[in-house]
């Protein structure tokens, strides 16, 4: 069986964000590019999966909408295991958009299970994994926080507020990957990394398709005017500004 | 032309956020000039489906079907497509929750509308359409213009208000065409932590990080959050040492959330923790060192040891109850 995973090219989380242009477009000068926090999870897992064998996944592909600009997360991903990398040749435009052009390649190359991130950590649109299954008219897992096969069957935890559904469920699907998935994201290896200059990076075209949206402006959230200091003895005040004051308690 | 707001039910009740969704769906519809519709789906009766009246349902349309009792968010999409190409309305909203987060992006694939996510506001502008939601998880801003005829919101928690506009009561049936074969996730069991305040709901969240140097030390900040009705949270480092669960991490990586009241105890106010709480309405910090960052995002602050300051804080306020 093969396993799917899509990758976002993102700014490093710690980026501090900044804009040009008139506020139209963000400042990628000296941004560092990682591989989408959750999508590494994602990647991860896929792998863990295909190097157990006791059960029968066996190829890992990872597969990013975006220009030439995003190579360099993708050979990322074939160092972490990733048998081969797609890239569809596109500015990824808007959710839908990646999410027609994915669903687009997988009508000739199909696999048994789709993974994405539960947002991507930039337009956290949350949107691409449920937008691909139904092009593809399939389940979806939401808030997927556990993946594994017990008996041939395939198990999976969905993350609901306060608790976990276990779920049961036969390929193809979507499952869209939130924290618990793996214990930590692999990071490459020497190894990998010599291994990975061999590895398929295939670029293929993207096809007619129009998007839904676009961004028009940025702008930066108005900083906090200052802390109030309260004195460690004096909590009785904290409570009473919380009351009074801020209204919260 | 209408607008027209999912209202999830939780076990056949509604929850705040289903009276801000409402009271949002209301605003946007009177300045469309256009009836708001509330859609329900599963079974909730009459009593609580009239509660939508208060905040300005126009209609409040009710899909019961036995199977829809449990949320699929490829049958939830469907039912709703199916009701809004019936009203042919222009607009969907959705509250920005875990079901909203599944069930927006499949609508948007069936009605060919375009997605704004985690809006924060009323449009900008109206034509072209306009709306401010949050990218990098809270860093920043970005005004999206959705540029399909249709077109789906999913609004963030705490971001427009409970709006009361009462309204005369006007509820519809309505009876999807549902193929049997999209039922196809087996669902085996359904587990509930008991009792906990659920993170995502709260008012208000007690949240604590590596400056609590073991997990065994938690004691404290449970006693804090349970004297105030308060959720638990933590910082990545503690839900990736296993010190707390998963579900409790906010931040970038983790839960992004936008409680009344948000405690910071032993948390530096790295950047990535901060972009998952700044949009709480008030901010403590309870830090031992007063050069810590999550000073300069706090409305209050406290420098002093949690282990300390955490009895003396909740025997205060269980005293002032
Ligand atoms: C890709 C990526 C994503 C990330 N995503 C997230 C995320 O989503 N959420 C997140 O939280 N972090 C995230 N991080 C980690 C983040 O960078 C910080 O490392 C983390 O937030 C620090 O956690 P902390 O504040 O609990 O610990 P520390 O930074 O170690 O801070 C501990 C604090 O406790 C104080 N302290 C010590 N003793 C006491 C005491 N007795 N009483 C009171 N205060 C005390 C110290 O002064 C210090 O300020 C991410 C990092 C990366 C690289």
């Amino acid at each position: 069986m093969k396993i799917l995973v899509c990758i976002s090219n993102v700014p490093d989380t710690t980026t501090k964000v900044k804009f040009t242009d008139n506020n139209k477009q963000i400042d990628y000068a000296g941004v560092q590019w990682i591989i989408n926090p959750w999508d590494e999870l994602a990647l991860t897992r896929a792998i863990e999966l295909k190097e157990d064998s006791s059960n029968s996944f066996n190829e890992v592909c990872v597969i990013n909408v975006g220009l030439s600009n995003c190579d360099a997360t993708l050979r990322k991903a074939l160092a972490i295991g990733a048998d081969k990398a797609i890239r569809i040749d596109a500015e990824p435009l808007d959710a839908y958009f990646v999410a027609g052009q994915i669903a687009d390649y997988l009508k000739n190359n199909p696999f048994d299970i789709v993974l994405s991130g539960i947002e991507s950590s930039d337009y956290n649109g949350s949107s691409v994994g449920g937008m691909l299954s139904e092009f593809m008219d399939c389940p979806a897992i939401s808030s997927m926080t556990k993946l594994d096969v017990e008996n041939e069957n395939i198990i999976i935890h969905r993350a609901i507020p306060g608790g976990k559904q276990i779920l049961e469920l036969k390929p193809p699907f979507v499952g869209i990957v939130q924290k618990g998935i793996t214990n930590e994201p692999r990071i490459p290896a020497m190894r990998g990394i010599m291994m990975a200059r061999k590895k398929p990076l295939d670029v293929v075209p993207a096809i007619e398709l129009e998007s839904l949206s676009h961004i028009v402006e940025f702008e930066l959230p108005v900083a906090k005017v200052s802390c109030k200091m309260i004195d460690v003895d004096q909590l009785e005040e904290l409570v009473d500004l919380l009351k009074s004051e801020a209204k919260v308690l | 032309m209408s607008v027209i707001a999912f209202a999830k039910n939780w076990e056949g009740k509604f929850k705040k956020s289903t009276f801000e969704l409402v009271s949002y769906a209301k605003d946007l519809a009177s300045r469309l000039n256009t009836e708001t519709l509330i859609l329900s789906i599963g079974e909730v009766d009459e009593s609580e489906l009239g509660k939508l009246a208060q905040y300005g349902a126009d209609k409040i349309i009710s899909a019961e079907d036995s199977r829809l009792n449990i949320l699929s968010s490829r049958i939830y999409a469907e039912v709703i497509s199916q009701v809004v190409n019936k009203e042919g309305a222009s607009f969907v909203i959705l509250s920005d929750n875990n079901s909203g987060k599944a069930i927006s992006p499949r609508l948007s694939v069936k009605l060919k509308a375009g997605l704004a996510a985690a809006v924060l506001a009323v449009p900008k502008s109206l034509d072209p359409f306009v709306i401010q939601k949050r990218v990098f998880s809270g860093k920043a801003f970005a005004y999206v213009q959705i540029d399909s005829e249709k077109k789906i919101l999913t609004l963030s928690k705490n971001s427009f208000g409970i709006v009361e506009n009462s309204v005369s009561l006007n509820i519809e049936r309505f009876t999807p065409e549902l193929a049997d074969d999209i039922f196809k996730i087996k669902v085996n069991s359904i587990e509930n932590a008991d009792d906990k305040v659920i993170l995502a709901d709260a008012d208000i969240v007690v949240s604590a990080g590596r400056g609590m140097k073991a997990a065994d030390n938690w004691q404290p900040v449970e006693d804090l959050a349970s004297v105030l009705g308060a959720a638990t949270a933590c910082s990545r480092p503690v839900s990736d040492d296993g010190w707390r669960g998963h579900e409790e991490h906010v931040g970038q990586t983790g839960k992004v959330i936008a409680p009344n009241l948000y405690f910071a105890i032993g948390i530096s106010g790295a950047i990535q923790h901060v972009a998952g709480v700044n949009r709480s309405k008030c901010i403590v910090a309870i830090n031992t060192d007063p050069e810590a960052p999550i000073f300069s995002v706090a409305d209050y602050g406290v420098v002093g040891d949690a282990m300390i300051v955490l009895p003396k804080l909740t025997e205060i306020i269980r005293s002032g109850e």
